[in-house]
């Protein structure tokens, strides 16, 4: 009836059982708070089931927000863990709960954190830059989001129940082999990126039809702002490597459930393989991550500079470069594994050729400001952040591309300084600067431009503290994934852990700005246009109508907004007076549960469960196709 | 439903096609990477059974032939012709057709796996197994899917006539029949015949 699941699974060691009360407990509260406010009927009909692209956004960000929650304190964890951990003293996780809370954490950042802000942007405000009413598939776009829901609940329900992988974010075989990780920890971590991959894949074909067909009449590909031209190059990645990370993924889970011999030592098996192909998706991944975080900077860069953003053809080429070359550098990421010299070589070479586009981009946003008169405002001091601290951490990217350095500097804490680097310096500044950017377009009123700032300021001097060590630290020698750690290292793990406490203080000042905003709401009205934008979101109100403009605008140039201000015209033509809107469903939030039930069968061997999991989802599309879909 | 949705949908179909043909590169860079592995167990020569295979072959490619009548016989109904014994009908006993072709092809394939498992070569039993029943069951997952899908566009039919949602669903259906036919022809050359004359 349960599979392997007992009562032993829910019985932890003291720290575990802390995080299982805090799950637990959180949950209670959330369920409670919303029965006591009598909150259920709002939340069904106007969020669960909502097909409206901005309000999927909306969720896609809260979603984040509780992961980043989660995330951090795994850092913390860590860092604590590396301060108290030293000579004879033990610290107090064990190797094996040390390791779970490190692979957690990889998995949450990029996954349940990085992903979920980036489709939260691009959901509420891709459309609306095109001119668009929605997105290609309305109904796709909840189901996409309720799958990244549901793998983000698998995540944190190992807490509860059972334990999760103690595999390092990528669960290399033959240790996530059933041999070496017996446990359902690495079930979890494969249905929980399973289904949320499902989920992105979707996105990512969704996204790509929105931007191809869904422009309004006028707005030719050169036209288009360019967010949307990395969002594109994003989602075609997307595309591409998903399937991957479905198969690898795939190959593991038979290996470990049916006993197949994909990556085991024995009877031809070969890991090795393995570590190409999640690799192959790996490396797209971060740029799935970064383009769009290349695409806000290139908005606000503009914007606050208060001119056209400086070579737009070349940002485009350049943009579409990286994608192209994403797919051809993943080997850098095991040098060591012992491929030939030329096959290292080449690799290298590539990588280093990355660099030269992604420095197109960096000139190309100097040259905006340069003779611009620039705006210091919160989104600008993250732009600016940004761009000092992303070019150290290229500068250290392009070193590690060089083979003879990388046999120095692989798995050690070089390396995770690198890519905390690349990935707090650059994606999450990124989204950060677009939440502040669009959230006078988001929720009608502006975030308090002071807490903005100190917030701005505690991230990037804790960013520093936090990790500028790790270079120094990899360089003499330290290895990534240390529960214990040696004397000589320790100085330097405590300036870590200090910077750590102050990008603690970064996040608390952006809570506290967003509870003094909403506060001070009726004071910080945005009106329409709060930035002088150029593009088509800020052509319409704040928060925007469901059916987000008056009529569809025509475009005759780039930056159309902008031009239409300067010339005193409107984009808009008389208001259409009947809109059809899709009307709202539940099936996407049904199928994601039932597929959320399927992972948890098969993680815990249920296999009754699972046929009636399938023919539960097959039914619920079957009964879809039959309806009418309704509008209003 | 906007009037441009539909083309939107095959257009995205189109665009998920080519993500599924990603998933099977990776299926079949992974076949061949591993099938030499076979650790002293049986090979691609020891086990294909080339004249079984063809059968097989045969049947999923008229299954693609009859899915094109389908589609052919849908679009005339579209344009107003009545045809003696009736569009959909036709239509119908065409999918019906194309979906026994589909299930004689599983029932084949599903044949050879059991027959393979019983002779003690399993998928457990090396990496080139492992690697072989992925690669082939994958496909064979998705003319399972595919079969289901084909009950379900043909009780739109049934229950609706047919209709322009109609159409399009069947068009889609038509669109990942094809593509499948695509992928087995990979299949077969590159696994059964490259495999069974060890080429």
């Amino acid at each position: 009836m349960f599979g392997i699941l007992t009562l032993d699974a829910f019985i932890h060691g003291p720290v575990e059982t802390g995080a299982q009360l805090a799950v637990v407990g959180g949950a209670l509260a959330v369920l409670l708070a919303l029965t006591y406010f009598k909150k259920w009927g709002w939340l069904w009909r106007e969020w669960i089931t909502s097909v409206d692209h901005k309000k999927i956004g909306i969720m896609y960000l809260v979603l984040a927000g509780i992961m980043l929650a989660r995330g951090a304190v795994d850092a913390f964890m860590m860092r604590a863990q590396q301060v108290l951990a030293v000579g004879d003293q033990v610290g107090y996780l064990d190797p094996n709960h040390y390791s779970q809370v490190f692979t957690a954490h990889g998995i949450i950042m990029i996954f349940f954190v990085a992903m979920p802000l980036m489709f939260g942007l691009l959901n509420f405000i891709l459309p609306l830059q095109i001119g668009s009413r929605d997105v290609a598939y309305p109904f796709l776009n909840s189901m996409s989001f309720w799958f990244t829901v549901v793998g983000a609940a698998l995540i944190n329900l190992s807490l509860v129940v059972g334990e999760f992988a103690a595999t390092g974010w990528l669960a290399y075989p033959p240790l996530s082999g059933l041999e070496y990780s017996p446990g359902v920890g690495v079930d979890y971590y494969i249905w929980a990126l399973q289904i949320a991959g499902v989920g992105t894949l979707i996105s990512g074909i969704n996204f790509l039809v929105t931007i191809i067909k869904m422009r309004a009449p006028g707005m030719t590909l050169l036209r288009m702002p360019i967010f949307v031209w990395t969002s594109l190059g994003s989602m075609i990645l997307v595309i591409f490597a998903f399937p991957i990370l479905t198969v690898t993924l795939g190959l593991l889970a038979l290996d470990r459930i049916f006993g197949m011999h994909f990556f085991t030592t024995d009877l031809g098996g070969s890991a090795m393989m393995y570590i190409n192909l999640i690799w192959a998706w790996g490396h797209p991944e971060v740029y799935i991550l970064i383009l769009p975080a290349f695409g806000i900077f290139s908005e606000i860069v503009a914007v606050f500079s208060q001119k056209r953003l400086f070579g737009y053809i070349s940002m485009v080429v350049a943009t579409m470069s990286i994608a192209a070359l994403s797919f051809v550098v993943w080997l850098h990421h095991f040098f060591t594994m012992g491929a030939s010299a030329n096959v290292n070589a080449f690799f290298g070479i590539m990588t280093m050729a990355i660099a030269i586009p992604t420095g197109v981009k960096v000139f190309n946003w100097l040259f905006t400001m340069f003779r611009g008169r620039i705006i210091f405002a919160t989104p600008m001091l993250w732009f600016m952040g940004f761009l000092t601290t992303f070019v150290l951490g290229g500068m250290t990217g392009v070193l590690m591309a060089i083979p003879g350095v990388d046999f120095q500097l692989h798995n050690s804490l070089f390396l995770v300084a690198h890519f905390h680097n690349m990935i707090i310096g650059g994606v999450l500044f990124g989204f950060f600067a677009g939440l502040v950017y669009w959230w006078p377009k988001i929720f009608g009123y502006k975030l308090h431009e002071g807490l903005g700032k100190a917030a701005f300021w505690s991230w990037i001097i804790g960013f520093l503290l936090a990790f500028i060590p790790l270079y120094l630290l990899g360089l003499m020698g330290m290895t990534r994934r240390l529960s214990q750690v040696d004397e000589v290292f320790r100085p330097l793990l405590i300036v870590a852990a200090v910077g750590a406490c102050v990008i603690a203080l970064g996040v608390f000042l952006q809570v506290l700005q967003m509870v003094v905003s909403y506060v001070q709401r009726n004071k910080n009205i945005a009106g329409n246009d709060p930035w002088n934008g150029r593009t088509l979101e800020w052509a319409t109100s704040s928060p925007p109508p469901e059916h987000n403009f008056p009529s569809t605008p025509r475009i005759k140039e780039r930056d159309a907004f902008w031009f239409a201000k300067e010339r005193r015209e409107s984009l808009f033509s008389t208001p259409d007076h009947h809109i059809e809107m899709p009307k709202n469903t539940p099936t996407g939030f049904f199928v994601a549960m039932v597929s959320g039930i399927f992972g948890f069968a098969v993680i815990w061997h249920m296999w009754w469960l699972v046929p009636v999991c399938f023919v539960g989802i097959v039914t619920l599309l079957v009964v879809r196709s039959f309806e009418h879909e309704g509008s209003h | 439903m906007p009037a441009h949705a539909g083309e939107n949908v095959t257009f995205g179909f189109w665009v998920y096609l080519m993500s599924d043909c990603v998933l099977f590169a990776a299926l079949f860079a992974t076949y061949a990477v591993l099938q030499g592995a076979t650790f002293g167990g049986p090979t691609a020569y020891d086990l294909f059974d080339l004249p079984f295979v063809f059968v097989e072959t045969m049947l999923l490619l008229t299954s693609s032939f009859t899915m094109g009548l389908a589609v052919i016989a849908a679009r005339e109904a579209r344009v107003g012709k009545t045809w003696p014994s009736g569009p959909e009908r036709r239509l119908l006993l065409l999918l019906a057709v194309t979906l026994f072709l589909g299930l004689a092809f599983l029932g084949m394939e599903v044949y050879e796996f059991w027959h393979l498992i019983a002779a003690g070569e399993g998928p457990t039993r090396s990496a080139f197994l492992s690697a072989f029943f992925t690669l082939v069951g994958t496909h064979g997952l998705h003319v399972a899917l595919g079969a289901i899908w084909m009950c379900v566009v043909g009780a739109h039919i049934w229950f609706n006539g047919i209709t322009t949602g109609a159409v399009r669903k069947l068009t889609i259906l038509s669109l990942f029949w094809h593509f499948l036919d695509v992928i087995w022809i990979c299949i077969f050359t590159f696994v059964y015949l490259f495999g069974g004359l060890a080429l």
